[in-house]
């Protein structure tokens, strides 16, 4: 039984999902129907991570969220991260840190060291490592052992940090 | 963090030792990544499995028709019409009667093995119809502990006559009686799962006219010659393209029963078929590792001289006899690990029992080595009240004695073993930590402090050569081919760095190709930590090839004898020696010369190498909740030579966080019947970035003789040392209460029920 046609919005683009089951994850969607193949299936249970994209700035594993719920509501994935092409702050942090194995669960956790640093820059405030690690604990990565990852995390702070200097400036 | 990395710029004549970043890294931070499910393929049909509940009975029926007639299905098998004969056992001196029916076959041995296959348009339709397959089996009695299995009451193969796979027996065992001081103690090596993120996940279809297969293997070669033996078709019958792969760990070494059906499937539908596994398939139908019951007896002087030990081990293979019951073989070769000690024995017996199959990973067999020796030495440093630090010190083999013959007959090429020790003493302050421990006790505070020391020394590479070749492209660029598989681990980089090396080109002008069996002529498994030294040593090698090559096409071009050319890697190019204006580059080399300059490599390494190093784990025991916090790692690691010490030491963190996980945290449980009770990541406790310490490591390098390279395997090593020092570390923490072992995983539960015992 095929749901009504829905309009998902994603990385700021309008894209018509027709034909669709109602319960089809926002997972399943994002990458069997929008070919957004970024965002992955690692455990479709909530448990890794791998899946996470942002539903209006916050974080969600999108094999949580059935694919309709996200209707009217603005999803940014893997993909919107580097919209123009150039690396984003994060992405670049997780190279120069050389924080990246298999890649697997590097765009959710990218989307979620995102999400935490967009939180932490509406106070100003600089990462603690608890809140680092609190902040990452739902994502699961099993080649790194984090070590890297803790580094990219403070690396892509700095940069940010000092973008928004410069927008002051 | 303390990291020692190569300095950019230092070695100005080498780009070998820096931390390059990965070339790899633009496409995977954009979730561009070439893993098997991005593969787009339009209509494919999608593989459900039916798996048995139940640990071990026989089928009476399995009944199809409902699910034959659900929307979308395409067709139903069971072993009957599966059309695949059993798979035979991996070692021929396993029982044969040991094979593995890719379907259940009369009778189910473990809780997730498939006993049907479905095909169906969707996933979500293939998923409920394989809903509605329905089997009538029997239960009989499951077979779990190691000891019931030996006993053999219960049989999983009553045609066998008894449940060993594989046994080593000493014929006259070794009398401990005349020895001062004889430890002995019962250990588990707990069974682990590798987790690899990306599940296993296979697609096969008909490309161009030919069988073609995108796999996530450790090896594109190996996986075609399993798949194409097992359906009876040749080599060149199947196309394997293996691209990026999700985490391997040893589990994707293996080419499953699954993956091979896949394949089956698409030759005999003529269509594109794919099967992602579920989470739960991969915790429960894949591969455990591990999964030893060991027994140590060590003996000595009261002053510290280990003389004699013993190793007696258990191997749980599961319900069909892979690579695991093998896995002891390498745990004797390892078994006396750093120590030079006189006499020692190992026995051991691979039985099955009705569980998941056991296979390789991380260590494969070498971590459990190294548990085991180390949790015995620190036993009788206990029991002679001398320090665990000290008593390994008096054992090691002097540098002086290297090539060092182990008491087991293996040959460990290169080692400075007390030099990795005292480094890793100093890095953590040993002298201070012990003295604040002593504090902790004598307050009774109820945060006591453990320290726990491993000094390891693993076996990697295991001799042997890898497919290389590396040529001159029109261009003046240069194409490095490999016949081995990365998998994830940054080898696309390294590679490159040996041959932009080589050839004094840019980093930039080397592409590295591999994973493609048409394109690729030969490639070995991605295992035993190979990589750079064996396929790292035949890049080198074949560039060097390349290089012969072109110096005589320089010296034609510059009427000169190849002899009296050089070539100026700073530059690119071959000179006349003393006269650098008469020169060829690279790029002028490439479209002047006669014909395509194809360097084949015929590098062979004629043993394994041995790395090794010290790793002290500083815990805190939380004596009210059982609960162990890792305060510290201090790792020294000795690979030889560092390629790149970016992803060497990233190799190192993933190996040390495994190492805590198997320590403290992970471990599959079956219950009594034989039900998974770890099948999914909120039961399976996957070590997350809350329980890792900030690293402090460090290499030391000493190089072996047995590539040009200098370098040895790193991809193992964090998990074997880390592993069996946070276990010493948590025993040491208790040991003010009585306690002298536990077994991992060191949960707060295990700890606070142990406390309770003693009385504390």
């Amino acid at each position: 039984m095929s749901a009504d046609p829905y309009v998902l919005r994603v990385n700021g683009n309008d894209h018509q999902v027709p034909d669709a089951h109602l319960g089809e994850s926002l997972l399943w969607v994002l990458r069997e129907r929008l070919g957004l193949p970024g965002s992955k299936n690692a455990c479709e249970e909530g448990e890794c991570g791998s899946c996470s994209v942002q539903i209006d700035g916050e974080l969600v594993c999108s094999c949580l969220v059935l694919a309709a719920a996200a209707v009217g509501r603005e999803v940014t994935t893997i993909e919107g991260l580097a919209p123009d092409g150039e690396l984003a702050d994060v992405q670049r942090a997780f190279v120069e840190a050389g924080a990246v194995q298999c890649g697997f669960c590097t765009p959710g956790l990218l989307m979620a060291v995102d999400t935490l640093l967009d939180e932490l820059s509406d106070d100003g405030s600089v990462p603690d490592d608890l809140t680092v690690r609190e902040a990452i604990s739902g994502n699961l990565c099993r080649c790194t052992g984090y070590g890297r990852i803790l580094e990219a995390v403070s690396i892509a702070a700095d940069i940010r940090r000092g973008e928004s200097r410069g927008d002051l400036a | 963090m303390s990291e020692q990395l190569g300095q950019p710029g230092i070695t100005s004549t080498s780009i070998l030792g820096n931390p390059v970043l990965r070339r790899e890294d633009d496409t995977l931070v954009r979730g561009q990544g070439r893993f098997v499910g991005n593969v787009p393929l339009e209509g494919a049909l999608h593989v459900q499995f039916v798996r048995s509940t139940a640990a071990h009975g026989t089928i009476g029926s399995i009944e199809v028709d409902d699910a034959l007639a659900m929307p979308g299905v395409v067709a139903v098998y069971t072993a009957a019409d599966l059309g695949l004969d059993d798979r035979p056992v991996l070692m021929g001196f396993y029982p044969a009667e040991m094979a593995r029916p890719f379907l259940a076959r009369d009778r189910v041995r473990f809780v997730g093995e498939p006993i049907a296959v479905v095909v169906a348009e969707t996933q979500y339709q293939a998923a409920d119809a394989a809903e509605t397959v329905w089997a009538d089996i029997e239960p009989l009695p499951p077979v779990l502990g190691l000891s019931d299995a030996l006993d053999g009451e219960n049989l999983l193969f009553p045609d066998v006559g008894h449940n060993v796979a594989f046994r080593n027996s000493v014929e006259d065992p070794f009398d401990f009686s005349g020895y001062e001081v004889v430890v002995t103690e019962n250990i588990v090596n707990s069974r682990v799962a590798a987790v690899s993120i990306e599940p296993r996940v296979v697609a096969a279809g008909i490309e161009d006219g030919r069988l073609t297969c995108w796999a996530s293997s450790q090896g594109a070669h190996n996986f075609r010659k399993a798949v194409t033996d097992l359906l009876g078709i040749e080599g060149e019958d199947l196309r394997v393209f293996v691209q990026d792969i999700g985490g391997g760990f040893g589990a994707k070494g293996v080419t499953s029963e699954e993956e091979v059906m896949v394949v089956h499937l698409a030759r005999k539908l003529g269509r594109t078929v794919r099967w992602t596994e579920t989470r739960t398939e991969n915790l429960t139908g894949h591969v455990h590792g591990r999964a030893q019951e060991q027994k140590v007896t060590i003996a000595g002087t009261s002053d510290g001289d280990i003389q004699a030990y013993r190793l007696d081990m258990l191997q749980d293979c599961g319900a069909y006899p892979r690579f695991g019951a093998f896995l002891p073989e390498f745990t004797r070769q390892m078994a006396s690990g750093v120590y030079d000690i006189e006499r020692v024995e190992v026995e051991y017996t691979s039985v099955v029992t009705t569980t998941t199959p056991v296979c390789a990973y991380r260590g494969a067999g070498r971590p459990e080595a190294t548990a085991a020796i180390e949790r015995a030495v620190d036993l009788y440093a206990a029991e002679i009240g001398m320090d665990p630090a000290e008593v390994r010190r008096r054992n090691l083999p002097a540098s002086s004695a290297f090539p060092f013959t182990n008491a087991t007959g293996t040959v460990y090429d290169s080692g400075e073993y007390e030099m990795v020790l005292d480094a890793a003493l100093e890095a953590s302050d040993y002298t201070g930590l012990r003295a604040e421990q002593q504090r902790r006790r004598d307050a009774g505070d109820n945060r006591q402090m453990g320290i726990g020391i491993c000094v390891y020394v693993e076996i990697t590479g295991f001799g042997g050569s890898e497919y290389g070749e590396v040529s001159l492209q029109a261009d003046g660029t240069v194409l490095a081919v490999t016949g081995s598989t990365p998998i994830g681990t940054g080898h696309l980089t390294t590679w490159a760095m040996i041959v932009a090396d080589r050839l004094g080109v840019p980093l930039e002008a080397v592409t590295v190709f591999h994973g493609d069996t048409d394109r690729v002529p030969s490639g070995q498994l991605t295992g035993g930590s190979r990589s750079v030294q064996i396929a790292g040593s035949s890049m080198g090698d074949a560039a060097d090839k390349l290089v012969d090559l072109a110096r005589d096409a320089a010296a034609d071009l510059l009427e000169a004898a190849p002899d009296d050319l050089v070539l100026d890697r700073g530059r690119g190019a071959f000179h006349v020696a003393g006269t650098p204006s008469a020169s060829r580059s690279w790029a002028e080399i490439a479209s002047e010369a006669a014909e395509p300059l194809v360097g084949l490599s015929d590098f062979v390494q004629a043993g394994a190498t041995f790395p090794f190093g010290a790793h002290i784990a500083v815990v805190e025991v939380d004596t009210e909740t059982g609960q162990t916090t890792v305060e510290r790692i201090v790792a020294v690691d000795d690979a030889g030579v560092i390629v790149n010490p970016l992803l060497a030491a990233g190799q190192v963190h993933g190996g040390l966080a495994q190492g805590i996980a198997q320590a403290l945290l992970e471990e599959v449980r079956f219950d009594e019947d034989g039900n998974p009770q770890t099948s999914n990541l909120a039961d399976y406790p996957a070590i997350s970035m809350m329980e890792v310490p900030s690293y402090e490591r460090s290499f030391t390098e000493t190089p072996t003789p047995l590539n040009p390279l200098g370098a040895k395997g790193i991809g193992e090593a964090g998990s074997i040392g880390s592993t069996a020092a946070v276990q010493s570390a948590v025993v040491d923490a208790l040991a003010p209460f009585g306690i002298r072992h536990l077994d991992m995983p060191l949960t707060p539960e295990r700890i606070w029920s142990a406390l309770q015992a003693s009385g504390a």
